[in-house]
C-alpha cells in the first residue's frame, strides 16, 4: 500500500531552485534512507513533506490523498519528524516534552499520555531521564527523547533528517540504535543520513539525490554494490574514502 | 539639627497621607505594568505571526500590524504627563466635560504607555527564540497559536523577566506624572502636604527617600524571584553516557 507520494515536487527559494522534480513513491512499512551530497535538497524534502516548506510545485499524497486537503495537525501527528538539532522544548522536562503534544492534539487524557510516553522512554533507554530538561542531557540523550517524543504520537511515518549528525562520534551509535529497532516494528520511515553502513544495514530501499532530483534509486545491495550513474560511484567512492 | 525634627513631624503628623500615596503609586504601577505586558504579550504575537495564506485575513492583519506599529511609535516618542493630558482632557472634550474617575485613568495612561514599550520587549524576545522551538511544535502537531502558547511564551516570559521587572520600576517613579490630573499618588500628596506645612524641601526630601526604597526593595524582590527560576534549571546532572549504571536519577522538580 502506498503511504507517500510525490509527484513532480518543486521548491525554489526565490530564484533559487531546490528541488526541480521529485518523484518517490514510499509504501507502507517501507525503511528508506536518503544520501547525497551537501545541498542536493534532502532536507528540503523532507521538509516540504511536513509542510514546514510550502512546494513550489508538484502534489505530495498521504494515503492517496493530497496533504494539502488535509488537516495540518492531524497529518503532522501522524507523520511526524525528527531533526538535527533535536528541537525539544526546552521549557519542558523530558516526560513533558513527550505528553504535551499528546494532551494538546490529539486530546488524550493526561494519565492516558503519561503512561505512552514513560513506554516509549523506556523503550529509547531514557528511563532513568525522564524529569531532566533537554538542557541537562547530553545530544545522544536529546535526540533519543525526540525520537521518544515523535513515537508518543502513534504516528505511521516519521522523517528523519540526518539525526546523528549534530552528534559527538560516540553518540552516534546509541541513537541509531534506537532508529534500527524501530525499522523492524514496521513504521514506514525516511531516514537522511550520511551514515552509509547504517543505511545499507537497514534501509529496504536506497535514495541518492542530486541536484534536486532523485538520480538513483534501489535496493542497498544495488546502490551501493552496483551504482549505474556516474554521479552516484562519484558520490560513493568520495564518501566510503573519506 | 532642626531638619530632623522637621522631618520626624512631617512624617507624624502626615503619614496617613503619604501611605496612601505609596500604596496609589504601587497599585498603579503594578496594575500598570502587568496591563502593559499583557498588551505587549498580545501584539507581540500578531506582530510575529505569518501571514495566512487567506487573501483576506492577510490584509486584515497587516492593517492590524500597521496599528500597532503607529501605536507603539507615538507612545514611545511622546511623554507620559503629555500623554496623560490628552487622554483625560480628551475624554471630557468628547464627553460634555465629564472626566474619567481618577484612578481607572491613571491606570489606563500607564498600561497603554507601559504596553507600546513592553511590545518591543516581547517582540525582540520571540524573535531571539530558536526557530527550532517552533518547528519542534510543529511536528508534532501543535498549531502556531498552540507552539506560541506551550513552548514558545514560557520561554520568553523567563527571558524578558528582567525587561519587565525595569519597567515596573520605571512606572514607580513614572507614575509621579499623574499629579497632572490629580491622581493621589505618592508625588501628589507631597504636594498637599506642602499646601498645609509649607515645608517644601523636608517634604520632598521625604518623598524622595520614599520613593528609593520603594524602587530598591522590588528590584531586589524581583531579582530574588528571576535567581529563584533560573536556579532550579541550572544544577547539572551526572550520569555516564556510556554506563547505564552511572546514571543518576534526578529528582522531581519542587511545583
Ligand atoms: N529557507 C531557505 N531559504 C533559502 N535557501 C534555502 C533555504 N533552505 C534551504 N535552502 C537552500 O536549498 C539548498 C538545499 O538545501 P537542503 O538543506 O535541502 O540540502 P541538503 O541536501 O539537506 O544538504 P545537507 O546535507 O547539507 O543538509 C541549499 O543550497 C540551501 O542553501
Ligand atoms: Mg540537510
Amino acid at each position: 500500500m502506498k503511504e507517500i507520494v510525490l509527484e513532480h515536487l518543486e521548491k525554489s527559494f526565490g530564484d533559487h531552485k531546490v528541488l526541480l522534480d521529485v518523484n518517490l513513491t514510499v509504501d507502507k512499512g517501507e525503511v528508506i534512507s536518503v544520501i547525497g551530497s551537501s545541498g542536493s535538497g534532502k532536507s528540503t524534502m523532507l521538509r516540504c513533506i511536513n509542510l514546514l516548506e510550502e512546494p513550489s510545485g508538484g502534489v505530495i499524497r498521504y494515503k492517496d490523498e493530497d496533504i494539502r486537503k488535509l488537516n495540518l495537525s492531524k497529518y503532522r501527528a501522524e507523520v511526524g519528524m525528527v531533526f538535527q538539532q533535536f528541537n525539544l522544548f526546552d521549557n519542558m522536562t523530558a516526560l513533558e516534552n513527550c505528553v504535551k503534544p499528546q494532551i494538546k492534539v490529539l486530546g488524550r487524557k493526561r494519565d492516558e499520555a503519561e503512561k505512552i510516553a514513560r513506554e516509549f522512554i523506556e523503550k529509547v533507554g531514557m528511563t532513568a531521564f525522564v524529569n531532566a530538561r533537554p538542557r541537562q542531557l547530553s545530544g545522544g540523550q536529546k535526540q533519543r527523547i525526540a525520537i521518544a517524543r515523535a513515537l508518543s504520537m502513534n504516528p505511521e511515518v516519521i522523517l528523519f533528517d540526518e539525526p546523528t549528525s549534530a552528534l559527538d562520534p560516540e553518540m552516534v551509535g546509541e541513537v541509531l540504535d534506537v532508529i534500527k529497532s524501530l525499522a523492524k516494528s514496521g513504521l514506514t520511515m525516511i531516514v537522511v543520513t550520511h551514515e552509509m553502513a547504517f543505511a545499507r544495514e537497514v534501509s529496504d530501499r536506497v535514495i541518492f539525490m542530486d541536484g534536486g532530483v532523485v538520480l538513483e534509486e534501489g535496493t542497498p545491495e544495488k546502490l551501493f554494490g552496483n551504482p549505474k550513474m556516474p554521479r552516484t560511484r562519484e558520490f560513493l567512492s568520495r564518501f566510503l574514502n573519506g | 539639627m532642626t531638619f530632623f525634627i522637621q522631618i520626624w513631624e512631617i512624617l507624624k503628623e502626615f503619614y496617613p497621607f503619604l501611605l496612601k500615596g505609596i500604596g496609589m503609586t504601587l497599585l498603579i504601577s503594578l496594575i500598570g505594568t502587568v496591563a502593559g505586558l499583557v498588551i505587549g504579550l498580545l501584539t507581540g504575537i500578531i506582530r510575529t505571526t505569518p501571514f495566512s495564506k487567506n487573501k483576506l485575513l492577510r490584509v486584515i492583519h497587516k492593517i492590524v500590524n500597521g496599528i500597532i506599529a503607529v501605536y507603539i511609535e507615538i507612545f514611545r516618542g511622546t511623554p507620559m504627563m503629555v500623554q496623560a493630558m490628552v487622554i483625560f482632557w480628551g475624554y471630557a472634550f468628547m464627553n460634555d466635560g465629564q472626566t474619567l474617575p481618577l484612578i481607572p485613568a491613571g491606570i489606563f495612561i500607564v498600561s497603554i504607555n507601559t504596553g507600546a514599550y513592553m511590545a518591543e520587549i516581547v517582540r525582540g524576545g520571540i524573535i531571539s527564540i530558536d526557530k527550532g522551538q517552533f518547528e519542534g511544535a510543529y511536528s508534532v502537531g501543535m498549531t502556531h497559536w498552540q507552539a506560541m502558547l506551550y513552548v514558545v511564551v514560557p520561554q520568553v516570559m523567563r527571558n524578558i523577566l528582567p525587561s519587565v521587572s525595569n519597567e515596573f520600576v520605571i512606572n514607580i517613579k513614572d507614575t509621579s506624572v499623574l499629579n497632572v490630573i490629580g491622581v493621589a499618588e505618592l508625588y501628589f500628596m507631597a504636594g498637599k502636604i506642602i499646601y498645609i506645612n509649607l515645608e517644601i524641601f523636608q517634604t520632598y526630601t521625604i518623598v524622595c527617600v520614599l520613593y528609593f526604597i520603594m524602587t530598591f526593595s522590588v528590584t531586589r524582590i524581583l531579582r530574588l524571584f528571576e535567581k529563584k527560576l533560573n536556579g532550579r534549571e541550572n544544577y547539572t546532572i551526572c550520569g555516564s553516557q556510556s554506563d547505564p549504571a552511572a546514571e543518576i536519577h534526578i529528582k522531581e522538580e519542587a511545583k
